[in-house]
């Protein structure tokens, strides 16, 4: 029997704001445990807690990139529960009038699993959200043998939470949503959202029914995944281990499951029995917000979404569709690109270059596109000088690394100092020549219609100069000699 | 409408309150009358009435996204009843 999975997921992401949500301690990490604390993120008797308005506006800037309804008055709810990392006893949250009502997250190709990109079983599927809500973070909890240590420097943070409907099928379709989801979240400036700093943490729901069967089945919730990958892995599990009960013909019961990455498998935490009873109720504290304006102000800061630039980039500079997803799946990765390509007449070649030479030297180094020594201005230059015919590529990919070491070098300098001479136009016939009349048999099948072996017989030509030949000029020089 | 019953004992424990027998009884009896009070309100004609977010009808009442200095260390685990490498320490609770 084949069974129907169903997925939702539950989304906490850290906001990029300067102070707490409801007081102006410093919303900042790895400093001294409790120094960034208050009477009001302590949780103390008599303090009052005050919206930090900069933390709203994300919230519906969030909502307005993933086409949101954002309701006229929003409020806040206590949500009651004991807990040491929580010491009020509630937590200020948002029960029935969220910031955010409804919107979807987009599941485009490239933000799939490398290896599932092939073979999408809902292509451009649209995961349909359910709420976005504001409220605040708990502090850091430390298990040891002797007890536990608590840090309220997390304490009060804004953490936006993302509720999906359950809309996901299957594993890769999870990581798709997570992987679109950060995109857009970086897009808008909002959060950083690394899964493995816990700056976007994520809770899944899953069940599995047999086909054919209407109703859901029993929902199990998986806690302490690290990564965007692991939820993958995590979900494969799962949902192997819950048909496995229902082929067996057991039960499965409601509870929570946490991921251990190490050992690769889900260990029960909890069941219904359990469950809790929040009892929100509205927070006297805090007043409701009125939406409009904020609505007003952020419109303008509504960014080019992760796609729109996808799309861009292929009328704008002609390059492919997967160069394109590619580039525009990381915001300064595209950034990179569009100052490196924007007076370039090799743009294709500079995608190329970027996603290729550029991130092999950044990953190799450790760092990020945006402490990439080389500037866009002299990748662009370089790429200039290969399409001029000054120097190979095999030879451009020296000078890059070369400027990797020294950035403040001029391309063409550091060519000429790294003994890069364009090749001679005689030398280059000379080989051309020689690889022509070395393969009389290649040469009759280009004679005879297989253009194809042009390539092969520029190689040969390539291999003879030793990489100093420009491929481009090569090709033309063998053609016009051939035909 | 069916009258509604609060179940003492399901509160206290949401709560975590220990009650004795008496207490139970008492406390059912004292919460059933309020609520009989309170639902006089259900013969109100509120048809035309916008419901209210807060008792107040104030709005907007924000603080701009500026850090200020803390009360620092020192100061949060001053009455920590243990304390263990500047965190507060309580006895050991499972991760749930």
């Amino acid at each position: 029997m084949d069974y129907i999975t169903t997925i939702g997921l539950e989304v906490h992401v850290q906001l990029k704001t300067q102070s707490k949500m409801f007081c102006a301690c410093p919303a900042e990490y790895g400093v001294q445990p409790n120094s960034n604390t208050c009477p009001t993120c302590l949780g103390l008797p008599g303090a009052l807690p005050v919206l930090n308005r900069r933390a709203i506006e994300y919230t519906v800037l969030a909502g307005m990139m993933l086409g949101c309804e954002t309701p006229p008055v929003s409020k806040w709810d206590r949500k009651n529960y004991f807990y040491p990392d929580m010491p009020k006893n509630y937590q200020l949250s948002q029960f029935d009038l969220p910031l955010c009502l409804g919107g979807n997250v987009p599941l485009y190709a490239h933000c799939y699993p490398k290896d599932a990109q092939k073979d999408i079983a809902r292509p451009e599927q649209l995961i349909g959200l359910t709420r976005i809500h504001l409220e605040e973070d708990v502090a850091k909890s430390t298990h040891a043998a002797g007890g536990t240590t608590i840090d309220f420097n997390r304490a009060g943070t804004p953490l936006m939470e993302i509720v999906s409907e359950p809309d996901i099928e299957s594993p890769e379709e999870a990581f798709a949503y997570l992987n679109s989801l950060r995109q857009i979240l970086i897009y808008g400036e909002l959060s950083d959202a690394d899964m493995e700093k816990g700056q976007m943490r994520c809770d899944v729901n899953v069940s599995v029914r047999p086909q054919g069967q209407e109703e859901l089945g029993i929902k199990i919730e998986l806690k302490n995944m690290n990564s965007v990958s692991a939820v993958r892995r995590a979900l494969h599990y799962e949902i192997k281990r819950q048909v496995e009960v229902l082929k067996s013909g057991g039960e499965l019961v409601q509870s929570t499951r946490r991921w251990d990455d190490d050992l690769g498998e889900t260990q029960q935490m909890r069941t219904k029995e359990n469950a809790h009873d929040y009892r929100y109720f509205p927070d006297p504290d805090l007043l409701p917000v009125r939406t409009g304006e904020i609505i007003e102000k952020m419109r303008s800061r509504v960014p080019e979404l992760p796609h729109q630039k996808a799309s861009r980039f292929v009328a704008d500079f002609g390059i492919s569709d997967y160069d394109a997803s590619v580039l525009s799946s990381d915001r300064d990765l595209a950034v990179y690109f569009e100052a490196a390509a924007k007076d370039s007449a090799a743009a294709k070649k500079i995608a190329n270059w970027v996603i290729n030479n550029v991130s092999a030297l950044l990953n190799e180094h450790d760092i990020g596109i945006n402490d990439c020594p080389v500037t866009s201005s002299k990748l662009s230059a370089l790429v200039d000088l290969v399409e001029s015919g000054e120097l190979s590529n095999n030879q451009a990919k020296e000078v890059f690394s070369a400027l990797f070491d020294a950035p403040d070098a001029e391309p063409d300098a550091l060519a000429r100092e790294l003994g890069f001479e364009p090749a001679e136009s005689g030398e280059i016939e000379a080989f051309v020549d020689e690889v022509i009349t070395a393969n009389p048999g290649k040469v009759a099948e280009i004679k005879a219609g297989n253009d194809k072996l042009i390539n092969w017989l520029t190689g040969q030509v390539m291999k003879a100069s030793k990489g100093k030949a420009n491929a481009r000029q090569v090709g033309d020089l063998l053609r016009s000699k051939i035909n | 409408m069916a009258e509604e019953k609060i179940d003492v004992n399901y509160v206290a424990h949401l709560a975590r309150l220990e009650l004795s027998a008496d207490e139970v009884a008492l406390f059912s009896r004292q919460l059933d009358d309020i609520l009989g009070y309170v639902r006089q309100l259900e013969q109100l004609d509120v048809e035309n009435i916008e419901p209210m977010a807060h008792a107040t009808p104030v709005y907007d009442v924000m603080r701009e996204d500026h850090a200020r200095l803390s009360s620092g260390t020192e100061s949060a685990l001053a009455n920590a009843p243990e304390r263990n490498s500047d965190q507060f320490r309580v006895t050991r609770v499972v991760d749930s």
